[in-house]
């Protein structure tokens, strides 16, 4: 699905990620840890296409094609999607119309989407003007439902959720996962930011990595690497800064 | 001077132009019009009972020259354009009058449409007698064929009495070689409410226009919004002003502008005078390309218990909220003209949903084209 080689990363002047290789397979599912400022949310922008994040190095296969030089729509068409931790407000911007123009033709599933997600009441209101933390969420994942795509990047899910939000968040997370079908069945993959890991008592993962200083430092198995992390915390992902 | 343009002239181009001003020349879900063709009264009239649509001269035959209104809230000495309006000997416009107690469910559209002349002059009155309710829809439109240039001159009376309101919508759609220059000014009565509307997605040579409402009754209510694209070569010179006198009374001035190149003035002043009146004054303002917005918002306030305030903010699209609409599959353009399209619309608290819709139409319009 997603096969990031050597790639580094430029924000101005400076290079924020360094020689960052990813595999993603279909249907898989992986976990990206690290302590703040470690370049987590950066690779998430980056594979997405947010200009503002300059590759002056490396390349990202997505389904085979490389789309280092593409533009965000067009790796959102080829099934790129991403959930973001703090989405801009848009003043006049209504949920309703954004999922529409999201959908193009196949509108008529929208209201029945959104009193799934609990917006239904939000589709008349400016996209994230006066959203609660798990009101944001859940635009972000309706949005994702309707876009549909086919490799999905998580940035914080849970942050801002509280208790009872995050089981339909996670659990809607989990369908997008196609994570009801068999593992031999899936084809959808993500990627998964987290700090507390509440959201992966919903949802099965792959695969762990943990980010330090804009470098990937180690993987493993993700509840293995998040169980050590809430023990020790980062000490000893910072003492790989000077290995 | 040329023959005024006859209505089955109008050409189809021209109708369309009229259609996005808000004009249905079939009459569909309107109660009444009345449509000048340069000098030329077409039409004057009403379905309605109670309300009566009037060309100028009939009304002031009909109402001993309208004594209490004509020339009694805007002054004929004021400028160039009203000495000019007030010295014609065969006066036009439209003078609508609803009486006590009466409600328009559909709007009555007026339309003013320049096809030869080369200045059009207009005196209109518009009256809401006690507990009435007038919606009005004014299109305002040149035909193709104005081609060394036009300018319209339009004096508006509003009295809005007690209880009663009034909703004025105008939609402009002239061309680069029009001027226009709106003179209008309202008094509203007690418990009366005055919205004003004015939407000019199209270019412009010039519009100059400051309607003021004076709230002179105890919780009256004035609502001024503007939404406004200036093109290259077009000069708009807006304002709206509210004066604060019955206690309890209120206005809001709201304003979006956007340049593509062209000038905008956007002006605005609400003075309380009285304790326990509120006001807002709002204008936001999108630099596309180079050009001008220049907000000039004043407040004054001169008593204890009035309460004004005013936010003013000029810009630019946020590349974050494009690359936003982008990483959901919307392209750059069709970004952007929806985060415009968003800027842009604004809802009217208090209007009829008919012309609610008509407002976001002719954005709507303008959208299509990728602002």
């Amino acid at each position: 699905m997603l096969d990031i080689k050597n790639l580094h990363v430029k924000v101005g002047d400076k290079e924020v990620l360094h020689d960052i290789n990813l595999h993603i397979g279909e249907g898989e599912t992986h976990v990206l840890l690290g302590p703040n400022g470690s370049g987590k949310t950066t690779l998430l922008m980056t594979i997405m296409g947010y200009s503002q994040y300059t590759i002056t190095e490396g390349k990202i296969v997505f389904k085979g094609e490389d789309v280092t030089n593409m533009k965000a729509h067009e790796r959102a068409k080829r099934g790129v999607g991403m959930l973001f931790q703090r989405p801009p407000t848009i003043s006049g911007l209504k949920l309703g119309k954004l999922l529409s123009a999201i959908s193009r033709t196949k509108t008529e599933d929208i209201p029945e989407l959104a009193k799934s997600l609990h917006m239904d009441k939000f589709l008349e209101r400016d996209i994230n003007k006066g959203f609660s933390g798990g009101e944001i969420k859940r635009s972000e994942v309706l949005q994702l439902t309707i876009q549909n795509p086919d490799f999905i990047m998580l940035d914080e899910p849970e942050s801002g959720v509280d208790i009872e939000n995050i089981s339909l968040i996670g659990n809607a997370i989990g369908s997008l996962l196609e994570k009801d079908k068999h593992i031999a069945k899936r084809q959808k993959s993500g990627l998964i930011i987290t700090h507390t890991g509440y959201i992966l008592d919903y949802l099965e993962t792959d695969r762990g990595h943990v980010m330090c200083d804009g470098q990937i430092k180690c993987h493993g198995n993700p509840r293995e690497i998040l169980k050590d992390i809430k023990q020790h915390g980062y000490k000893e992902c910072l003492e790989c800064r000077n290995p | 001077m040329s023959q005024p343009v006859k209505l089955p002239e109008i050409s189809k181009a021209d109708r369309e132009r009229l259609a996005q001003t808000g004009i249905d020349l079939e009459m569909k879900n309107r109660c009444g019009r009345y449509l000048q063709m340069d000098q030329d009264v077409v039409h004057a009239e009403c379905a309605e009972e109670g309300i009566e649509v009037l060309s100028y001269k009939k009304a002031m035959e009909k109402y001993d020259g309208l004594k209490e209104y004509a020339w009694k809230v805007v002054s004929p000495e004021k400028d160039e354009i009203t000495k000019y309006v007030a010295a014609q000997k065969d006066p036009k416009g439209y003078v609508i009058i609803a009486h006590k107690g009466t409600n328009n469910i559909f709007p009555i559209q007026a339309c003013l449409f320049l096809g030869r002349e080369q200045i059009q002059h207009v005196h209109n009155i518009i009256i809401a007698e006690e507990g009435a309710e007038l919606h009005i829809i004014s299109g305002c439109s040149s035909g193709e064929h104005v081609g060394t240039g036009g300018m319209h001159y339009g004096v508006s009376e509003f009295y809005v009495k007690k209880n009663a309101k009034i909703s004025f919508t105008m939609i402009h759609n002239w061309s680069e070689n029009i001027e226009v220059y709106p003179r209008s000014a309202s008094i509203v009565e007690e418990n009366g409410v005055f919205l004003s509307n004015y939407v000019c997605m199209q270019p412009v040579k010039k519009v100059q226009m400051y309607p003021t409402a004076t709230l002179k009754g105890a919780n009256s209510v004035a609502r001024f919004s503007s939404v406004v694209i200036a093109t290259p070569g077009s000069y708009m010179d807006l304002g709206s002003r509210a004066i604060l006198e019955g206690p309890g009374s209120s206005a809001e001035l709201v304003t979006r502008a956007i340049t593509k190149g062209g000038t905008i003035l956007s002006r605005g002043h609400i003075n309380g005078k009285t304790a326990g009146t509120r006001g807002h004054l709002e204008c936001k303002g999108l630099i596309l390309k180079d050009g001008l917005i220049y907000a000039v918002p004043e407040i004054e306030g001169s008593v204890v218990g009035t309460e004004l305030s005013h936010e003013a903010a000029v810009g630019k699209l946020a590349r974050e909220e494009i690359e936003y609409l982008m990483s959901r599959g919307l392209d750059e353009d069709e970004a952007t003209a929806t985060i415009i399209r968003g800027f842009l619309d604004v809802k009217i608290s208090g209007l009829p949903e008919a012309l609610q819709k008509q407002i976001d139409a002719s954005i709507d319009e303008a959208e299509k084209s990728g602002f």
